[in-house]
């Protein structure tokens, strides 16, 4: 219980970890039968880490990592394609912090400024277009990243933008929904998963239905859960219950924050600007359909792949992945990051070869920060 | 860059861009506030919201807010918002 006293509430995560043993118990997972529920989002896997959920739970549960980093799964054609359009002499190109560091088969975005490419760091899109208008004589590219938490603000962006005609301003969008993924996940025969943990702030954005498939058609409970440690422990334990009484829905642990039906300005900016792409491709899973949105025709003048050529593909595609690199099998939750022979060696959050190693919601990055003594018990 | 931060919305700045004054953990910052105006932008000054990449994305309650913050203060994720707005004001300015 070593951590559990760093809890803000110490005695209500004893009386969570409790009820959870109790009914890991009841349902007969142990050690060698464990039950597996999928954490989705990434700052649920860096909280589940820092706090040591993974080993303050029994035996009988296992957290298994998903794809919910949307810098882990970013594909490395596309980090080369960011690079090419950075290079380019009239692009003041825009990123989120996060994506500097991340390998492409080139260079990272970071090595790219170094040499002398106009990358600039931002907080916000906002800080894009502000960086438009101040600069009318060059293009300014934003790298559209992540998740539907962060698509409306790119949406809203490039809608600013339309309205003000500003006519240097253009994202290069990899935004990526996270419905598709886990249903490729759950489709995957290798893949025994029996719940889900899912996102907080995506659901914010798009409500708790999207998830209706998991519990109707896959029959797997899933609870959208906040952030704080305790509210990860509820939600730990309101999925045992379900798998505990038979009953497979979506419940909404977080519903101080998620609405049910999402947030509706969000999701209108998102339909407005937005369509999905028949696939796009993810590290470590491949290509999946529907899982990813590109620019309405509409916007195209907003659209940095229609503006300078890249298009979706339009660069060398399938670029393998580096010798001896195992983030897919870590993405899909084959093997745990110490078994991956780079972990730590030709691989660390310094020098990542891989993309879980990048971001602090990796799960290898992750594993890093806070394994210790843990990374040798796995 | 998944997570939003706590901010309590101080001031309307451009009611035409629905840009608000907002202040996270002691540092002022433009934010949008077009996902979570309901009615006049005025009402909203006061207020909690959750703020995603400068995008206001949901208002909550102070005691919500404080939770949050705590939560990610404890992941490193408050500080590391902070340093991403900081990295932006330079941005603007062309300074790195």
């Amino acid at each position: 219980m070593k951590y559990a006293d760093e809890f803000r509430d110490p005695r209500a995560a004893r009386a969570l970890l409790d009820k959870i043993a109790d009914v890991t118990a009841a349902i007969g997972a142990t050690a060698e039968n464990p039950k597996r529920i999928m954490e989705i989002c990434g700052g649920h896997t860096h909280a589940i880490f820092r706090y040591g959920l993974d080993k303050l739970v029994p035996e009988g549960l296992d957290f298994i990592h998903g794809p919910g980093c949307p810098v882990c799964v970013l594909p490395m054609a596309r980090v080369d394609e960011c690079v090419e359009l950075a290079e380019d002499p009239r692009v003041i190109f825009t990123t989120f912090g996060d994506a500097m560091r991340v390998p492409g088969s080139r260079k990272s975005l970071l090595q790219a400024k170094a040499d002398g490419a106009d990358i600039r760091m931002v907080y916000s899109p906002l800080d894009a277009l502000e960086i438009a208008r101040r600069n009318p004589e060059r293009e300014v590219v934003f790298f559209g990243l992540g998740f539907e938490t962060t698509t409306p603000s790119t949406a809203l962006s490039i809608q600013a933008a339309a309205a003000e005609g500003l006519e240097n301003f253009s994202v290069f969008c990899n935004h990526i929904t996270v419905p598709p993924p886990i249903k490729a996940l759950l489709d995957d025969p290798y893949m025994r998963l029996d719940g889900f943990v899912g996102p907080g702030h995506v659901s914010m954005v798009i409500g708790i239905h999207p998830y209706d498939f998991i519990a109707r058609d896959y029959g797997k409970p899933i609870v959208v859960a906040g952030f704080e440690p305790l509210d990860l422990l509820q939600s730990v334990l309101m999925v045992l219950e379900q798998i505990r009484d038979g009953r497979a829905e979506v419940e909404n642990q977080y519903a101080r924050v998620v609405p049910e039906h999402g947030n509706p300005v969000s999701l209108a900016a998102m339909a407005d600007v937005y369509e999905p792409r028949p696939s796009f491709e993810w590290r470590g899973l491949g290509e999946i359909d529907a899982s990813g949105l590109r620019i309405r025709p509409a916007y195209a003048a907003y659209d940095a792949e229609v503006k300078f050529g890249v298009g979706y593909g339009a660069a060398r595609r399938n670029v393998p992945e580096p010798e001896g690199c195992a983030c897919g099998a870590v993405m899909t939750g084959r093997i745990k990051p110490v078994a991956c022979p780079q972990f730590g060696r030709g691989c660390t959050p310094e020098m990542p070869l891989g993309a879980l190693m990048v971001s602090s919601e990796g799960a290898c990055a992750a594993y890093y920060q806070y394994g210790g003594a843990r990374a040798e018990a796995v | 860059m998944c997570l939003g931060i706590p901010g309590q919305i101080v001031a309307v700045t451009d009611a035409a861009r629905m840009m608000a004054m907002a202040e996270v953990s002691g540092v002022r910052r433009a934010v949008n506030v077009a996902c979570i105006a309901q009615g006049p932008l005025e009402d909203l000054v006061g207020h909690w919201a959750l703020i995603h990449v400068g995008f206001a994305m949901a208002v909550i309650d102070e005691d919500e807010a404080a939770k949050t913050l705590e939560a990610l203060r404890g992941l490193g994720e408050a500080q590391e918002t902070l340093e991403a707005m900081a990295a932006g004001d330079a941005a603007l300015e062309g300074q790195i």
